[in-house]
Order: C-alpha cells, then sequence, then structure tokens
C-alpha cells in the first residue's frame, strides 16, 4: 500500500504543482488583462450573437486571432492581449479553414453582405465550402413591416417569397461586425509585442505607404492586380465585376471606374463608401475604406485592373496618383 | 505473507474472472458503439467538404457536428475502451480481482451518461464556446468528472489488493492517467478564474493535457502488458519504462502552449511549450525504444499475430506522432503549419495511428483471454489492413495539403486560393476516412466474436512462444 501510495500521490503532487504553475496561475493573471484602447464589452445583442456563433460551430473554421506574421497582415494588426477583455469564451480557434474573423467588421461592414453570405456563401464567394445558415432565415410571402427582405442574387434565392434573417441571424450579423479592432498608436510588426520582434519575419512594411516611395519604377503588374482584387473586392463586386443587383454595385461599365479621370474611383478605394447611387440604382451597403491597409502601389494596381477588365478601358493610374488622393485626404 | 498472498490469489476465483470479463465485454462494447457512431459523424463532416449545402439544416450543420465527432472519438470511443483495459490489466497484472464490480459499473453507466448527454447539448447549441474538446456544459464535464473519481477509487482498490510487493508499471500509467486526468477535469471546468485570455492560456493546457496526461499514459499502460503478454517475454528495460514515466509526468505537462505560438500570450509560456516539445523527445524515444527492443528478434512473429501487428502500428504512431508534434512545434514550422489542415492530419495520426491501435491491439489480444472466445482470422485481417491503408491516406492528404495550405498564406495568395487548393486533398481524405470506418464495422463484428460467438471458434490469437511458433 506503502508503494502505491508513493508512486501515485507523489505522480499527482507533482503534477497539481506543475498544471499551478503553467496554467492555472498564468491563467488567473492573464485574466486581469486590462482591455486595450477603445476596446468595448459586447452589447447585449452582440452577445446573444457570439452565442449563436459558438452554438453551430463557427470557430472550428474561422480564427479570432492575428499572428506578428506577414501572412497574417490581410486580416489586420497583430492581436494585443488588451483585444481579448470582453471574450469569454475565448474565440481564437485552431484551424483556419475559412479566413479569420478578428476584423471582419472593417473588413466586411456591410450587414447586406453578411446576410447574404450566411444565406448561401456561395452566392457571393462561388469557390466558398462555407455551409449555407438558411435556417437562420425565413422565406415569407410579404416582408413584415420593419422587415427588411435580403437582396439574395436570383440563382439563389428561393422561387418564391422574399428571405428575411431571424432575430439569431441579426444578432450573429451585430456581433460580426462588431469584430473591430482599434487601433494602437505604433502597434505593428514591430511594436510592443516583447520579444515578439526577433521571432517573426520582418516582411511587413512599417507604415502602408512606404513601399510606394520605393516603387519610382512602377509598372503595373496584371497579375498583382487580379490577386488583390480578389483578396479585397471580389466578395461584394464579383469576379465578372458586375456586383451583385440590388446589393453591390457593378465596376463593369461604371462611370467612375470607366472614367478618364480617377480621382474618384481613387478616392473610393482609399476612404469607402456608404449610399451611393450608380447608374441610377441607389446602394446601401457600406464599403471599407482601404487606405490604411493597402499601399499606393498596391491600390494602383487593383485600379488598373478594374479599369482594364470586363470591357473597360479607362487610362492607367500610377502610385503618386494614389498618393496624390491620398494627401489630400477625406 | 505466502499464506495471505495463496489467500488473495483465491479470491480471483472463476466466478471473479466471469465477472472481470463481463466487465470488460461491457466496456469494450460500449465503446465500439461511440467508436461507429463518432466515425459515421467524421465520415459525413469529410463529406459536407466537397458538399456543403449536404444536409445544412439546423442539426446537421458543421459546426453542430465537428464537436460531436471530436468529443465521441475522445471521451466515447477512447476513454471508455482504455478504461476496460485498464481495469483487465490492473486485475491480471496485480493476480487479483476487480476491488468492485459494481463500481466498475457505474463508471461505465456515467461515462455512457456524460457521452450521450454531451452529444445531446452540442446538437442543440450548448456550446462553451468551441473550445476544442471542452464544449460539454459544465454539468456534463462533472459526470464525466464523476466517471474518473470512480474509475480511479477502483483502480487504487484494486491494485492495493495484489499480492506481490511491487505495482506492476502498466498500473502505474493508467492509475495516474485517471489521477491526473481528474485534475485536468477540474481545472479546466471551474469558470471562475478564467476570463479571455486567461481562458486561452486554459485552452492551451487543455488541448495537450486532456491527450497526453489522460490518452498516451492509458495507451502505454496497455503496451506495457499486452507486449510481454503477446511475446511471453519481459519488457526490455523496467527501469527505462520506469524513467520514461516520470519524464512523460515532468515534461508534457508544460507544453500545452505550442497550440497558441505567436497569439498574444506572453512570450515566456509559448517559449517554455517549444522547449518542453522539444523535451519530450526523451519519454518518446525511450518509451518507443523500450517496446521496439521488447520486439526485437521477433518481429517475423507479426506474420502469425495481429494484435502485434496492432501494437507494433500503435508504437510507431506514438514515435512518429509524438516526434512530429514536436517538429511541428517549432516557430519555423508553426509559421507554415499552424491553423492549417496539417494539424488535423498530426490529430489523426497520433489520436488514431497511436491511441486508436493500442486500443484495438489490446483488446484483440487480451479479450479473447478474458471471453474464451476469439475473432476470425480474416475478419482482423480486413480491420487491419482497411484501418491502416485509410488512415495512411487521410494523414499523408492532409500533411501534404495542409503544406500547401500554409504555403498559399505565406505566400500572401488570396485566402479562397487555399480553399480551391486543397479541394483535392479533401477528397482524398475522405477516401482515406471511408476505408477507416468501414474497418470499424469489421472490428464490431470481431467484437461480437469476441464476446457473443462461439467459445474457441478461432485459434487464438496470442502468440506460442517462438519454439513453437515455428513448428
Amino acid at each position: 500500500m506503502n508503494k502505491l501510495l508513493q508512486i501515485a500521490g507523489g505522480a499527482v503532487l507533482i503534477y497539481i504543482c506543475i498544471v499551478l504553475g503553467i496554467a492555472v496561475i498564468p491563467a488567473i493573471d492573464l485574466s486581469k488583462t486590462p482591455p486595450g484602447p477603445d476596446v468595448k464589452p459586447l452589447t447585449a445583442l452582440q452577445a446573444e450573437g457570439r452565442d449563436v456563433y459558438a452554438a453551430n460551430g463557427c470557430g472550428y473554421c474561422h480564427t479570432q486571432q492575428v499572428r506578428p506574421l506577414p501572412e497574417d497582415k490581410v486580416f489586420g494588426r497583430p492581436s494585443a492581449p488588451g483585444d481579448f477583455a470582453y471574450q469569454t469564451p475565448e474565440l481564437l480557434g485552431s484551424e483556419r479553414t475559412g479566413p479569420d474573423l478578428t476584423n471582419v467588421g472593417s473588413s466586411k461592414p456591410s450587414d447586406v453582405w453578411q446576410y447574404i453570405h450566411l444565406f448561401d456563401p456561395r452566392a457571393v464567394v462561388p469557390e466558398s465550402i462555407m455551409p449555407n445558415f438558411k435556417f437562420l432565415f425565413r422565406v415569407v410571402t410579404t416582408v413584415p413591416p420593419g422587415e427588411t427582405a435580403v437582396p439574395v442574387p436570383a440563382a439563389f434565392a428561393p422561387k418564391e417569397g422574399q428571405v428575411v434573417p431571424t432575430a439569431q441571424a441579426k444578432a450573429l450579423v451585430a456581433y460580426l461586425l462588431s469584430l473591430k479592432q482599434t487601433s494602437i498608436p505604433g502597434y505593428g510588426m514591430n511594436g510592443g509585442m516583447g520579444g515578439m520582434t526577433s521571432a517573426a519575419p520582418a516582411a511587413m512594411p512599417a507604415s502602408p505607404s512606404t513601399s510606394a516611395s520605393a516603387s519610382g519604377g512602377y509598372n503595373y503588374d496584371a497579375a498583382k492586380g487580379r490577386a488583390l482584387f480578389t483578396a479585397n473586392c471580389s466578395a461584394c463586386h464579383q469576379a465578372t465585376g458586375e456586383g451583385v443587383p440590388g446589393a453591390f454595385p457593378p465596376l463593369k461599365g461604371n462611370a467612375a471606374v470607366d472614367s478618364a479621370d480617377p480621382t474618384l474611383h481613387i478616392h473610393t478605394v482609399l476612404q469607402g463608401a456608404h449610399g451611393v447611387t450608380i447608374g441610377g440604382v441607389a446602394y446601401s451597403s457600406v464599403m471599407p475604406p482601404f487606405a490604411a491597409q493597402l499601399s499606393d502601389a498596391e491600390i494602383a494596381n487593383i485600379i488598373n485592373y478594374e479599369r482594364s477588365s470586363w470591357g473597360n478601358h479607362a487610362r492607367a493610374v500610377t502610385p503618386s496618383d494614389v498618393a496624390a488622393v491620398r494627401a489630400k485626404g477625406q | 505473507m505466502q499464506a495471505s498472498t495463496t489467500g488473495r490469489h483465491a479470491a480471483a476465483g472463476a466466478e471473479d474472472d466471469r465477472a472481470l470479463a463481463a466487465v470488460f465485454t461491457a466496456y469494450t462494447v460500449s465503446a465500439t458503439a461511440w467508436l461507429l457512431f463518432a466515425t459515421a459523424v467524421g465520415l459525413l463532416l469529410a463529406f459536407k467538404f466537397g458538399a456543403p449545402d449536404f444536409w445544412a439544416a439546423k442539426y446537421l450543420t458543421f459546426g453542430r457536428l465537428r464537436p460531436i465527432h471530436t468529443n465521441d472519438t475522445f471521451y466515447g470511443w477512447a476513454s471508455i475502451g482504455l478504461v476496460g483495459l485498464a481495469y483487465y490489466v490492473a486485475a491480471r497484472s496485480c493476480g487479483t480481482r476487480l476491488y468492485s464490480t459494481r463500481l466498475a459499473w457505474i463508471g461505465l453507466v456515467l461515462f455512457n451518461l456524460a457521452a450521450v448527454a454531451g452529444t445531446i447539448a452540442l446538437e442543440l447549441g450548448y456550446n462553451w464556446g468551441d473550445l476544442e474538446y471542452r464544449e460539454w456544459p459544465w454539468p456534463i464535464r462533472l459526470v464525466f468528472l464523476a466517471a474518473l473519481l470512480v474509475t480511479g477509487w477502483n483502480l487504487i482498490g484494486t491494485v492495493a489488493r495484489r499480492n506481490a510487493e511491487d505495482i506492476y508499471l502498466s498500473n502505474w500509467y493508467t492509475i495516474c492517467g485517471v489521477l491526473w486526468t481528474c485534475v485536468i477535469a477540474i481545472v479546466a471546468t471551474l469558470p471562475w478564474y478564467q476570463y479571455g485570455l486567461g481562458q486561452v492560456a486554459i485552452s492551451g493546457y487543455y488541448m495537450h493535457n486532456a491527450v497526453g496526461m489522460w490518452f498516451t499514459p492509458l495507451a502505454l499502460g496497455v503496451f506495457y502488458y499486452a507486449i510481454p503478454k503477446i511475446l511471453s517475454r519481459p519488457i526490455y528495460s523496467y527501469a527505462l519504462g520506469v524513467f520514461a514515466f516520470w519524464t512523460n509526468l515532468l515534461f508534457y505537462p508544460l507544453l500545452g502552449g505550442h497550440h497558441f505560438l505567436f497569439s498574444p500570450l506572453p512570450w515566456w509560456l509559448q517559449t517554455t511549450a517549444i522547449v518542453f516539445s522539444v523535451a519530450m523527445l526523451v519519454p518518446v524515444w525511450g518509451g518507443s525504444a523500450n517496446y521496439l527492443l521488447t520486439m526485437r528478434g521477433r518481429y517475423r512473429d507479426m506474420t502469425h499475430s495481429y494484435p502485434l501487428m496492432f501494437i507494433f502500428v500503435g508504437v510507431i504512431g506514438y514515435l512518429v506522432g509524438s516526434t512530429q508534434g514536436t517538429v511541428e512545434a517549432f516557430r519555423s514550422m508553426q509559421a507554415i503549419w499552424h491553423l492549417t489542415n496539417f494539424t488535423v492530419g498530426h490529430s489523426h495520426l497520433t489520436m488514431y495511428g497511436f491511441v486508436t491501435f493500442a486500443v484495438w491491439g489490446g483488446i484483440y489480444a487480451l479479450l479473447p483471454l478474458a471471453t474464451g472466445k476469439s475473432p476470425g482470422r480474416l475478419g482482423i485481417a480486413m480491420h487491419f489492413w482497411m484501418a491502416l491503408v485509410g488512415s495512411f491516406i487521410y494523414v499523408i492528404a492532409l500533411s501534404i495539403g495542409g503544406t500547401i495550405q500554409g504555403l498559399d498564406w505565406l505566400h500572401q495568395l488570396p485566402f479562397i486560393q487555399s480553399v480551391v487548393d486543397m479541394n483535392p486533398y479533401w477528397v482524398w481524405r475522405g477516401a482515406g476516412g471511408l476505408l477507416m470506418f468501414l474497418s470499424h464495422i469489421v472490428f464490431a463484428w470481431n467484437v461480437w466474436r469476441m464476446t457473443s460467438g462461439q467459445a474457441g471458434n478461432a485459434a487464438s490469437p496470442i502468440l506460442a512462444r517462438s519454439g513453437e511458433a515455428a513448428a
């Protein structure tokens, strides 16, 4: 009996000590991490949306952690400890079968896009393998007062009736749109992450515009333009450039895109847009600004891709054109 | 002393043997049912990657079934199967009867209650924040903890009845595995100290300790009993086994943070995890060498013994899977593989190639001894080859695909490109998964033959001593 006590008792005692040191005490300490600047608690609706997110296992394919690595730059700035002050349960995730959602409220700020995408992801992203969440919507013959129908593209819409979101869908979208990184001055690849600087490959430019100044001999790179368009624009404007009728405006034949004066086009990409009328159609969707995350050269590539595709034939722009509009600000 | 030993030994009479066999049988049958259910769900999930709109209704949506697959393979199949084996190994290696058959039955009911309730809860959307394999609501995890406490008490009681001074190494692993997991369950369940980033620290700890301090020690305990039993020769080095036990205890609990490399967790926590991921090579290589050296010179005997082949694959799975885990933990490797499907391949290499093959090897080696009934050679051969080839395809497909996925990100291609590039590998994964699932049906048939079939319906798969085998 003594031997049993020594082995089992000793092994458990050692284990408890290690667990206290490596897990419990750090967890108690980290639980007190203060919120970062402008990091706010979730509203009741957003918290309800987070429950919908967890219940339906969104976290198994979508991470909510941006690493200080060049490949994560597309998802936002590196996550900071203060970002998670109100994130219980934590939804950092362990797999990224779909894109990271840390900053999806900034990169996809249109609730219309979110609703269409949830109803049928392939309506806006043809290659998506995300399941549809039609069970979060109702199909009605007449839209009840106070509700808004989701403008699902005809090919993906039910044959009869209108699609309206349920309370769960509204909560979920409210949560998704709340996922916005707050800005931390000077916090980037080389900023404030303790020992991280040495480990992370230093490939991210310190500020988006530095690479533009280095690109004196700019040549339009069609392949890069296409890739940047796919990564940043096609979710709404579609690979065909035709947009989604009633939801997202077309770029094909769009007067601003196909115009000799690129100022409005550049300004829209830099600063985003809201409530614009294009070709006589009013669009309520929000377009996010790209000024903070894309360099002048990258924006020039996107704009030149748009101005030379789908039958558009407008003159090419240079990074200095972009820089000039950027300098004028909003 | 002699008299009391004989007296105790006599306590394990025919009645007790029958009771032990009944417990072992019930745990095995129950575990098998969970294996079939959980891997059927897994197969459906694999299919959904190619057909995302297939059965996309509320209760069949991917995100509700995915945790059911992981939790039921972990806490239904592997846990119940290993505890059944642990009971048999404890009683037999101590030359005694179970401390309490009644407690064993209560434990079985509790394990099943937890798994059934957990499955229903996840179906209904009661998911504790998508936290890998600790999604069950806390009352259900307390039921699982109760099952562990009952099991621990029963195993300790059984070993306390042993007739020898020494405690056989298998029981060190199984008893301590159960006790450590009680600690894990408490640490993971109590919510009042883990918020935000603090909860991330516990997630990292939990994701590895629930595997490495639960399934690993129980499966290794089975190895230490089954390999010498099949080969009728002692373990190569008992001292090496003891050394691996203590080093495993000292190193394993510290490496959980490697699941959150490059996250906002403190840098020291991440670095500690990497250092001890490397240190884990000591118990892993030491333990694996011990098993392989016990088998030295007898590899040809595997052709006579499918149980030995299952265990051999399990040992290789342990060696390769754990070594791969060490390599994955380096920051340079994590920058490519982390968050990709490579990690899904890794978890199947370890939970399937190691743990599941160990459970199968243990069951095929020991259940016929308990029941006196054997599976047919064809059945066991079909199970082995389909499971081996299936898991090989599965792991290779996701390892290659996951690497491509990581490189796509590294080259900063549009994200959707990584989804497109994964498609063929997901098809191959499904093909491997189908073979794995079919092998489980054959396994269920074999379990039926070992438990409810006719006695002595085939030659015992246990090897005769080498002299006889050669004859």
